[in-house]
């Protein structure tokens, strides 16, 4: 376990930072249901952090309350050191925090193109008349963002699909152009829920190298929720893992793969 | 014949060549890519600096003459700017397929004994570095593009950009020593060494000369009367000799502008951006096209539908003949106009064919119907005939006499001679010096005047006097009882159907002939949609019933065109496979080119061969399957097995 001083070195050598986003003792409860149960961990500046678990562990739980979605009843969210107080979903962008959805949340009739640029919309800040009329700033500025979203069309490699409605991609680019369009905002965090679900084998290889690709190109911190152990094992630097909206593990693949706790939860456990 | 290449003569090696560039067409366009949705241009005087530049780095990172640079990457003016870069300080480039995998790699790279390897991105470093344990001269490796390189020892690893920095840093250290090594060489020094595929054994490296090149390009260009403002699009396998020739050799040669794609998925987009004027595409490109054409049309409305079946029926009457200077009705050419206004012209630049002066297609056999079909359009489409040992040309079709059955005459300064057993040999400037490090390959191909024996087998037309290619030579047998059996005759009838990606024919020396058949997955794919046909994979829509009847028709359609060649009679399909899987590179069944290993096919199926002449009706078989990452697996699957009926010829010839 890592106690809160600065940073450490990961197993390739990668030099991570301070905590960027501390959650302390946090409870979130529907009604009756206890989503999460009392739970602390923390995210540090440039690392590739997982929360992965069984089925209802309450993991996309955890993913909203980081995003600022849902308010937890218990406990405190701290972003770079500071409490953070309720807010509106763009204003979590505008700190630099970019997610993606398990179920595709794109404009469908839109093409790849749009989509992406729509994530640069934090960005834009010429009045709705000026884009209408293209003129003076609204131009200047559209080419600058085009050029960002380019940037990230050529890192995703999703050239050929630039101009195709999202509607007609089939399911495993869908997944990457919304990744596209979460790092169209150029993120300090990026929030992924499951990017790999329903993927294939190939797919998931690409996405994997996708993921790792953004952390070591932008430096971006990185959580993600992911069903696929052997992938969350390869990909990220440590991990917290939930079961029934407790927290039953935290630490290093390794170190979580080795936890009974962790055993149990997966592979199920006696009770006599 | 016209020479439109003023100062290009005299010129031995293509940094010469360059140079002539540079300071002819200084300000026009010699290289474009496309890169973040734009297209970037490089004119022809900042290529010559690009490429001093990245030849001083070279000699800064100690390349010495004589040395072998491996080129790895999908085609980018930076790594064609590599190999005129290796020549000027008197290496020799040896571009390499991109997708070929790091054992292939590593065979190529250890036969060269490549000091430096010059790769395009991680995926190709990654393969390089992989094998390098086996490479005892390897010594440096330069990266193109750096992402995810970053955490890379970088010892002996270097940004391409940087090189080229060093180089330009260290001008005044080396610039008398890179003018001293241009000014070396001559028609004799190596130009290139191109990997043949292979389709049996180890590739050979075949060492082709400046001679070779130039006057190839030369003679191919006075030819098709090409100048410098032709455009390309570049999209060939670098290593493929073909793609040397057109992207390098006769765009230095004349000076036009080579244009590379965004990726290879783009290919298509940035064809019809570009709008080339020279065009050279292996049937499949085709093919495909056209498959697509077809494809919209059917979405299209009933006017539009109606419009484009009733100009192409037109188009196909008289279009061949208009584009070959035939003899043609005044009401005919009008009704062309107007149908060229309406539908020809609109679909040529949808395909991004709209200003295509010359096409060819080569490699394999063209389907009669989709050659028609882009001729009667008024696209120039022609067939050649050439291998990586003749630096490409060995026939082209002169404009004007050109058929979708021959391959044309022999090109300019090639003699061709037929032997008795009907193997085409040839002797041309183009020859190739040597198979590096195979004497023995070299000695059987090449003879002492210089004739090569191509492999493969062919006839001249009496009347017409164009070459005809039968088959390869060496895959001509003869059925058990003496018939001629000719495999790839009866396998192109078949791949000229749609619906049929690839077929491979068995027989020889057996009583009868059988078939191994994979769909294409596009044309019934989309078949199936229309027909509300669910499928999940590739393997289950290859076994539906329905598919395999379609199939069958074709199969038996074909056993009575065949039927009709009294000569190949006897290599009508008897019973026919639909495989669940296709064919593949990567599992070795294929070339990078995608021709067919015959023999690793055969030993790889055996089992199906043996059901498909046993008579039982089904075999279950799992086939080991290797995923693009090099990692095996496999699959299994139970195949019908189809019989089709075949025409008898005793019954044809009674009946005449």
């Amino acid at each position: 376990m890592l106690d809160a001083s600065e940073g450490y070195v990961t197993e390739d050598g990668r030099q991570i930072g301070g905590v960027v986003m501390e959650m302390k003792n946090i409870t979130l409860r529907f009604g009756g249901v206890v989503a999460i149960k009392d739970i602390s961990f923390d995210i540090r500046e440039g690392e590739i952090r997982a929360i992965i678990g069984p089925n209802g562990a309450g993991k996309s739980s955890m993913l909203n309350v980081i995003s600022g979605f849902y308010i937890p009843q218990e406990g405190e969210v701290f972003f770079h050191g500071e409490k953070r107080p309720q807010m509106k979903p763009y204003e979590v962008a505008r700190q630099g925090i970019a997610r993606t959805f398990q179920n595709i949340a794109l404009f469908e009739g839109m093409s790849v193109l749009d989509n992406v640029m729509t994530g640069r919309l934090n960005n834009m800040k010429s009045g709705l008349f000026a884009q209408a009329l293209w003129k003076g700033k609204a131009e200047q500025e559209e080419t600058e963002n085009r050029e960002v979203v380019e940037k990230i069309i050529d890192f995703l490699e999703i050239q050929h699909i630039r101009k195709t409605p999202v509607s007609r991609l089939p399911y495993g680019l869908k997944k990457r152009v919304e990744l596209a369009r979460a790092l169209a905002a150029e993120p300090k965090l990026l929030l992924l829920d499951e990017p790999m679900a329903g993927m294939n084998v190939e797919e998931k290889e690409d996405m994997s190298r996708f993921i790792l690709d953004v952390n070591d190109e932008f430096g971006t911190t990185i959580a993600l929720i992911e069903h696929d152990m052997g992938v969350v094992m390869d990909l990220s630097d440590r991990v917290v893992v939930m079961d029934y909206g407790k927290k039953i593990g935290d630490g290093t693949p390794d170190e979580v793969r080795t936890n009974q706790d962790v055993i149990d939860a997966y592979l199920g456990v006696s009770h006599d | 014949m016209a020479q439109t290449q003023s100062g290009a003569e005299g010129k031995q090696s293509l940094p010469a060549l360059l140079h002539r560039n540079a300071t002819q067409y200084g300000s026009a366009p010699a290289y474009r890519e496309k890169e973040f949705g734009i297209w970037q241009t490089w004119t022809w005087s900042q290529t010559e600096k690009e490429i001093e530049a990245l030849a001083l780095g070279l000699i800064n990172l100690g390349v010495n003459e004589g040395d072998f640079i491996a080129i790895i990457g999908r085609n980018r003016p930076y790594l064609y700017w590599a190999m005129v870069a290796a020549q000027s300080v008197g290496a020799v480039p040896v571009p390499l397929y991109q997708d070929a995998n790091a054992e292939e790699m590593a065979y190529v790279l250890q036969h060269c004994g490549a000091r430096f390897v010059i790769a395009s991105d991680q995926e190709q470093v990654d393969k390089v570095i992989e094998v390098q344990d086996q490479l005892h001269q390897f010594e440096h490796l330069i990266y193109l593009d750096p992402r995810g390189l970053r955490k890379y020892d970088h010892h002996t690893l270097h940004q391409y950009s940087h090189v080229q920095d060093q180089g330009r840093a260290a001008y005044d250290e080396w610039i008398t020593d890179l003018n001293e090594r241009r000014s070396k060489l001559t028609y004799d020094s190596t130009c290139v060494m191109l990997y043949t595929s292979g389709t049996t054994g180890k590739p050979k490296g075949v060492v082709l000369s400046n001679r070779n090149v130039i006057e190839s390009a030369k003679n191919a260009s006075d030819f098709d009367k090409l100048t410098e403002k032709e455009d390309i699009l570049s999209y060939l396998p670098m290593a493929w000799v073909g793609d040397f020739i057109f992207s390098v050799g006769q765009a230095y040669w004349c000076g036009f502008c080579v244009n590379c794609p965004e990726s290879a998925d783009t290919m298509m987009t940035d064809l019809r951006e570009i709008g080339p004027t020279y065009f050279f595409a292996p049937p499949r490109v085709f093919e495909t096209q056209l498959t697509n054409v077809m494809i919209r049309m059917e979405d299209a409305g009933t006017l539009k539908k109606n419009m484009f079946h009733k100009y192409m029926e037109h188009a196909k009457k008289v279009g061949g003949d208009i584009l070959d200077g035939n003899p043609v009705s005044t009401a005919d050419r009008l009704k062309y106009a107007i149908g060229n206004t309406l539908v020809y012209g609109p679909l040529k630049d949808t395909l991004g064919l709209g200003r295509v002066r010359v096409g060819y297609t080569a490699g394999e056999a063209i389907g009669p119907e989709i050659f028609e079909f882009y001729r009667s359009l008024g696209i120039n489409l022609k067939q050649l005939y050439g291998q990586t040992e003749a630096t490409v040309f060995i026939t082209v079709q002169p404009d004007g006499e050109v058929r979708a059955d021959t391959v044309g005459v022999p090109a300019p300064d090639v003699e061709i001679k037929i032997d008795d057993n009907g193997e085409i040999h040839y002797r041309s400037p183009g020859t190739f010096v040597e198979y590096y490090k195979n004497p023995e390959s070299t000695a059987s191909t090449k003879d002492a005047e210089g004739w090569v024996a191509t492999g493969d087998a062919g006839f001249f037309e009496e009347n017409s006097g164009h070459l005809r290619i039968i088959d390869r030579a060496k895959d001509v047998g003869k059925m058990a009882d003496g018939a001629m059996f000719a495999p790839k005759y009866v396998e192109n009838k078949l791949k000229f159907y749609p619906d049929i990606l690839e077929a491979v024919l068995f027989g020889n020396g057996k009583d009868r002939c059988v078939a191994f058949i994979n769909i294409d997955l596009t044309a019934v794919g989309n078949w199936a949609e229309r027909n509300n046909i669910a499928y999940a994979s590739y393997q289950e829509l290859a076994g539906h019933p329905k598919v395999l009847e379609t199939i069958q028709s074709h199969v038996e359609t074909v056993n009575k065109s065949v039927a009709e060649d009294p000569m190949l009679s006897g290599c009508q399909v008897h019973r026919f496979v639909v495989l669940h899987k296709e064919l593949d590179a990567d599992d070795g069944e294929m070339t990078r080119t995608r021709k067919v290993r015959r023999r690793i096919v055969e030993e790889k199926f055996a089992d199906i061969i043996a059901a498909l002449y046993d008579g039982s009706p089904e075999i279950s078989t799992t086939t080991e399957v290797t995923y693009e990452d090099g990692r095996k697996g496999s699959i299994s699957a139970t195949l019908d097995i189809r019989d089709a009926a075949v025409s008898s010829v005793a019954a044809k010839l009674a009946a005449e």
